[in-house]
């Protein structure tokens, strides 16, 4: 890029157009996050034991499995796009390429460790 | 940026503003956001993962929480109180963001009450959802 003022740098380029849709996703998961780790606190609160088997009762229902993976979806999207916003305000240069790099790959690899576990066990795959 | 210079003044910045419950609230919201975005969600998918991998895996992720006779160790609590609080703080500092997105709340008392009163609820919250575990 051209060196010069920092204002000479960007000025003609425009915003990058992706603010409002950034924030309005994250205003909509917070809405659903809100809901899902509420029925997730309250499942939790009514669980009678917390073993093995009861464990795996629990998640093998899918009025569990299917809420279960929404609040991954939703909690993973919305932490996604806020971590991006808090790395964004303290790492520049390189290191923001970096970090936003390794934010998406432990997004995407523990998404899908957490669904693939939830679908493991709701489908009746032996352990 | 290569060519920034050093010397230009910068506005001022938290050092020099006294506290106050927003800026609180505003520094705990990230925090907590933050901190469930790692570590929470770390352990959300080794449950689920040990959970799916079998009982032996699944012993030891409660093994690692938990003394003999089944209860919370003191890792257990710490993770354990200090997950609920955060979600019940995000959560209630991101209800209040949710308002004060409408534009509403901005006088200087209300927006302190208001900030004051995601702490309260945090709390208590978290006070409710330990004891009805405890007494259930
Ligand atoms: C329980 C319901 C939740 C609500 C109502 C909620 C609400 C919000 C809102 C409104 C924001 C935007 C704040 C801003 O624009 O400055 C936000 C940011 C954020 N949230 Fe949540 N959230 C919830 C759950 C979660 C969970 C479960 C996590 C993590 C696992 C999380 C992680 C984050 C992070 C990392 C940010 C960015 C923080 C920042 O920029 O300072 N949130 N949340
Ligand atoms: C100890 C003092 C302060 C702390 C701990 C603090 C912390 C934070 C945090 C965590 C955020 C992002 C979360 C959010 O959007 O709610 C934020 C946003 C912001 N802060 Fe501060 N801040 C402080 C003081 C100030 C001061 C004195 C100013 C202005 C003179 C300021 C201006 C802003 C602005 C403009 C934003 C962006 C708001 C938005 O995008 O919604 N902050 N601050």
């Amino acid at each position: 890029m051209r060196s010069g003022t920092s204002l000479g740098r960007v000025r003609g380029l425009g915003s990058s157009k992706e603010g409002a849709h950034h924030w309005w996703q994250q205003r909509l998961t917070a809405g659903s996050n809100f809901l899902l780790m509420l029925w997730l606190v309250v499942s939790i609160a009514r669980q009678p034991a917390f073993d093995y088997a009861s464990m795996r009762f629990w998640l093998s229902s899918a009025w569990v499995a299917l809420p279960m993976t929404l609040l991954i979806l939703s909690v993973f999207w919305h932490f996604r796009m806020g971590l991006q916003v808090v790395i964004e305000d303290y790492q520049h240069d390189e290191s923001r390429v970096v970090a936003l790099v390794l934010l998406n790959f432990f997004v995407v690899a523990l998404g899908a460790t957490a669904i693939f576990s939830i679908l493991r066990i709701a489908f009746g795959a032996a352990a | 940026m290569a060519s920034r210079n050093p010397a230009r003044p910068l506005s001022p910045h938290l050092t020099i503003w006294r506290w106050g419950p927003h800026m609180l609230v505003s520094i705990l919201h990230r925090a907590t956001g933050s901190g469930m975005a790692t570590v929470g969600a770390m352990l959300l998918v080794w449950f689920l993962a040990a959970l799916a991998g079998g009982a032996d895996s699944y012993a030891t992720f409660v093994d690692t929480f938990t003394v003999e006779s089944g209860g919370l160790n003191v890792l257990g609590y710490i993770v354990g109180v200090g997950l609920t609080l955060s979600l019940f703080q995000h959560m209630m500092t991101g209800i209040r963001h949710l308002v004060l997105d409408t534009g509403a709340g901005f006088e200087l008392r209300t927006n302190k009450l208001g900030a004051l009163a995601t702490m309260l609820a945090s709390v208590m919250l978290t006070a409710l959802f330990w004891l009805y575990l405890g007494i259930k």
